[in-house]
């Protein structure tokens, strides 16, 4: 067994207690690499030269070992930028644009002592839930490879699934760190909005985007959180809220706690074995002496088409830099500057996207915009409110990550309403800006992960991480990707 | 009188005089090499975010009060979208539905018509500037230097009626802002920017004509101008009974006419949403009222109280108050001599002539305010002559020097002793024997030929009632036979 099939805080011990060096860890990570990627194609950039170099160096003196990483690898979704590298967003308008600055999540990975593996592949823009829609080609689920790993992380989901990664950051807009998470059997948080700065995460959709952690366990998640998260001058939606260490909330948790489960929202439909593993689960938590509380959440049944309003019309906003004029790629000879942002515009985006600017365009029209864009954001204070109420009666509130286990590789790209109807489960949290984590949580009959999620209050990612960690106790999930 | 009434209304934009500009910790400054003063905000590379500069936020208040506009502790940023190369986002971070000031109204002092209320005042970032080189027809540049520096909007109500009362409150809003010292009003710089929205109706009627928004106003005679040519064009049009459509004009400052440079048609939606990047932008009232008791003395009381005060007459004392800068030097002036009218016709005069031929500030005239209330003393206690002044003054802002080093120096300084008087006065007595001896004999208006002469002698040095009376002294004595 590889270094690299370790969870972080195991090999953060070993390696400070000087048992292993990040160099070791590296190499066996490499060789996963390797040996995975090509049928993976987790990444769209493995750093293998940086990666080793940088190992070695560390591992030549012990100053690493004092570091929260001590010198490890972890994986950053590629619409997250590092300075010199290609941040590519999955898209051909970026294919060949290198930042010239790093994210603030990437700075802080390092002054933790961790090594920027590499860049993990998207839906482009972060525009999907199947990684499908990437323009460098799809990432294939470790499970089966004929399984989509989910989005638009799936390249972080299923790198971590695999061993290819031991920990990856994601960006999460209506589910895409805990959906992926759930596909591929691995843990993925979204924090709540604010709490992690998006100062160089490309932006989707300003005021739902947030970065968050995909690691194998609860803890390691926990340790990455403390890591990235805190208030960031650079980004004025960031919070200033005084917990920045997560890691031992998680080692002492609560004995009891309070489950909501939302059922008239369960009621929207899912499959067979999704609500069979959910029961299960919440009959575990009884049995294991938590409490379970009924909770409502009456206007979440109108999250799909809030959010697609609201994640649109931002989209459209913040996707017209991209333009042919100043980076990025640019048209062949034109003679004029409609042709050259037009052309621009049409050759470096792929469907999905032009399809999400010219909704997000629409809503905001003149004449329009009370209708769709008003209304939508007056849904989104409802939905906020509706999980304020339910919070009264619990800790945490429960639901599956999402309806279905992943999906076949084009089983739904014709029908992007089918595709947006997988989010039915993450996007409530996201629009009302709450922490959420999925958990793996069994498997179907053939295999294929699935994963619950526990939504907290505000600001609540303390109980959220604990309650996972009780419950992943609980469940005791075992299951493993077999590349 | 026309049949027609204008309606006149403008949109201000002013950069702000901050250190950064409005959303990133670049320089805001005018002049570097393009594109040096930049970073990942400004240029809106991906992943950048805004963060506001909370000094541009304190001008726009001060600005604010100073108008007596309500502030509001709550309003919010927006978004305009819109595709254009000098735009880096294309879209700029603006106030929309609730902007930070609204609802005041330009101070005009004396004379200067109907008041003119001031419907909003709001903050956005600027854009960066298109170059167009005149040798490369095939490309163009752009310098994001500017984009981001901070900009207030000022918008007024079509209260204006007159092209030359637009341009007196495009003047009287431009001294505001520099007494505010919140941005330096250089038109030709682009620093202070005015748009301008015209209409005409039928005199007697209420509702508003289609208008049309005038843009590329780089100065004062061009905002008069333009509103002048396009008041007389719709004019013409309606009279015709022909139609006004709505379009934005350029106007060209060569052949003195209104271009058109986009119709109604083109016109953008800007889907304008909040600006999800910034928090709601909050200002206490404490610190309003901080503002409001910080304020400078703003260029309408200054005015009055010259009037009130000083005894200078309305038209004098707007010119001197129309910048801190002018009204302080003339305090100055007044101050070291004691005679406020002395020292008003001294500034309005020789020291805005200087000021104009060499095209320079009055920080940047060597003469100081000492110095000229010194030069005007000496005229007025007989040390000198006014013509001679003026011709010092000349020296003064040549070289910087005190006007006493000057006239000892030059030997500029009026002859006033006896005996240098006398030997002059002698002199041309002794050359004009005859007419001495006519004046002894009776002929008494000679008396003035003689005193011209002696003062041709001295090169016009002489003091003048020194001089008549050693004249009238010397001659008396001749005719004792001295």
């Amino acid at each position: 067994m590889g270094l690299n099939e370790l969870g972080l805080c195991q090999l953060v011990d070993m390696l400070k207690a000087g048992d292993v060096s990040p160099f070791e860890v590296a190499s066996d990570l490499f060789a996963a690499v390797e040996a995975f990627e090509p049928n993976i194609r987790a990444y769209i950039e493995f750093y293998a030269e940086d990666l080793l170099e940088q190992t070695k160096q560390l591992s030549s003196n012990g100053g690493y070992r004092t570091k929260r990483f001590a010198g490890l690898p972890i994986a950053v979704k590629d619409n997250i930028v590092v300075k010199g590298k290609r941040t590519t967003c999955g898209s051909r308008m970026l294919a060949d644009w290198a930042s010239p600055y790093d994210a603030t999540v990437v700075e802080r990975l390092r002054s933790d002592g961790a090594v920027i593996a590499g860049k993990t592949n998207l839906d482009e823009f972060g525009m999907g839930s199947s990684t499908e829609n990437s323009a460098f080609g799809p990432t294939r689920n470790p499970w089966n490879t004929k399984r989509v790993p989910g989005g638009s992380s799936g390249g972080s989901a299923a790198a971590v699934a695999a061993g290819t990664a031991l920990a990856a950051l994601g960006s999460d807009t209506g589910g895409s760190i805990r959906q992926p998470a759930g596909f591929c059997g691995v843990v993925g948080m979204k924090p709540s909005y604010g709490r992690v700065s998006r100062y160089g995460l490309v932006a989707f959709a300003s005021s739902l985007d947030q970065i968050g952690p995909l690691t194998k366990n609860v803890k390691d998640c926990a340790l990455v959180l403390s890591s990235i998260c805190g208030w960031d001058a650079r980004d004025s939606t960031s919070l200033q809220n005084g917990v920045t260490d997560f890691e031992h909330a998680v080692a002492d948790p609560p004995r009891t706690f309070t489950v909501g489960v939302p059922r008239d929202l369960l009621t929207m439909g899912m499959d067979a074995v999704v609500e069979a593993n959910f029961n299960a689960t919440v009959e575990l938590l009884e049995a294991n002496g938590a409490e379970v509380a009924e909770v409502t959440l009456p206007h979440s049944r109108y999250a799909v088409a809030s959010y697609y309003t609201v994640a649109n019309a931002e989209a459209s906003s913040n996707l017209a830099r991209f333009d042919g004029v100043k980076y990025g790629h640019r048209t062949g000879a034109t003679s004029d500057l409609y042709t050259l942002v037009t052309r621009s515009r049409d050759e470096g985006f792929g469907d999905e996207v032009k399809r999400r600017i010219l909704l997000g365009t629409y809503v905001l029209s003149a004449g329009y915009y009370d209708a769709y864009y008003l209304q939508a954001e007056k849904v989104r204070s409802l939905i906020t409110t509706d999980f304020d109420t339910a919070f009264d009666r619990c800790d945490v509130i429960m639901m599956p990550t999402s309806p279905t286990p992943a999906f076949r590789f084009g089983e739904r790209t014709d029908e992007p309403l089918h595709m947006y109807l997988s989010d039915v489960f993450t996007i409530p949290a996201s629009l009302a800006g709450l922490p959420g984590i999925s958990i793996p949580s069994g498997t179907t009959g053939d295999g294929l992960p699935l994963g619950v999620q526990l939504i907290g209050p505000p600001l609540g990612e303390t109980i959220v991480l604990q309650s996972a960690a009780a419950l992943e106790q609980m469940i005791g999930f075992d299951g493993k990707a077999v590349v | 009188m026309s049949d027609y009434e204008p309606v006149i209304g403008l949109e201000i934009h002013a950069q702000l005089r901050t250190r950064t500009k409005l959303f990133c910790g670049c320089p805001a400054e005018f002049g570097a090499d393009p594109n040096t003063l930049i970073c990942p905000v400004c240029l809106g590379l991906p992943g950048a975010l805004p963060v506001l500069n909370r000094r541009a936020v304190e001008f726009a208040v001060r600005l604010g009060v100073a108008t007596e506009c309500a502030i509001a502790l709550r309003s919010e940023f927006a978004r305009k979208n819109y595709f254009y190369p000098d735009c880096p986002k294309n879209y700029q971070i603006t106030q929309y539905e609730v902007p930070i000031c609204s609802g005041g109204r330009v101070p005009l002092g004396g004379e200067g018509g109907a008041t003119v209320r001031i419907k909003r005042i709001h903050l956005e970032e600027d854009a960066g500037k298109l170059l167009h080189p005149s040798d490369d027809e095939t490309s163009s540049f752009v310098d994001m230097n500017r984009a981001g520096i901070p900009l207030v909007e000022i918008v007024t109500e079509p209260d204006i009626r007159t092209a030359a009362h637009a341009a007196a409150v495009a003047q009287s809003i431009r001294s505001i802002l520099r007494y505010l010292d919140i941005c330096d009003g250089n038109m030709e710089e682009g620093s202070l920017r005015c748009d301008v929205n015209v209409s005409v109706r039928e005199r007697g009627t209420r509702d508003l004509g289609v208008k049309t928004e005038i843009k590329n106003l780089n100065s004062f005679k061009a905002v008069e101008s333009a509103i002048a040519f396009e008041i007389k064009r719709q004019e013409t049009l309606k009279r015709d009974d022909k139609k006004v459509e709505h379009a934005t004009l350029l106007w060209n400052a060569a052949s003195q006419t209104c271009q058109l440079m986009r119709s109604k048609e083109t016109a953008h939606d800007y889907r304008y949403f909040p600006e999800p990047d910034l928090q709601v932008l909050e200002v206490s009232a404490e610190t309003v009222e901080r503002i409001k008791q910080s304020l400078p003395e703003l260029p309408s009381a200054r005015e009055k109280r010259f009037e009130s005060e000083l005894g200078i007459p309305e038209y004098d004392a707007r010119l001197l108050t129309s910048s801190t800068d002018i009204a302080d030097y003339f305090e100055l002036v007044t101050r070291e001599c004691g005679d406020a009218k002395a020292a008003s016709n001294w500034v309005m005069s020789e020291v805005l002539r200087e000021l104009n031929e060499r095209r320079i500030e009055i920080s940047r005239l060597r003469v100081t305010p000492e110095h000229l209330g010194r030069l005007i003393l000496m005229v007025k206690n007989g040390a000198i002559n006014t013509p001679t002044a003026k011709d010092v003054f000349r020296t003064m802002a040549e070289t910087g020097t005190d006007p006493q080093r000057i006239i000892a120096d030059t030997g500029l300084g009026q002859i006033g002793e006896d005996a240098e008087l006398d030997s002059l006065i002698q002199k041309v007595l002794d050359d004009n024997p005859k007419v001495c001896a006519d004046y002894l004999a009776g002929k008494e208006k000679l008396f003035k030929w003689l005193l011209g002469q002696t003062m041709k002698a001295s090169g016009g040095r002489a003091n003048p009632k020194r001089l008549a009376d050693r004249l009238e002294i010397l001659l008396e004595k001749r005719r004792r036979g001295g």
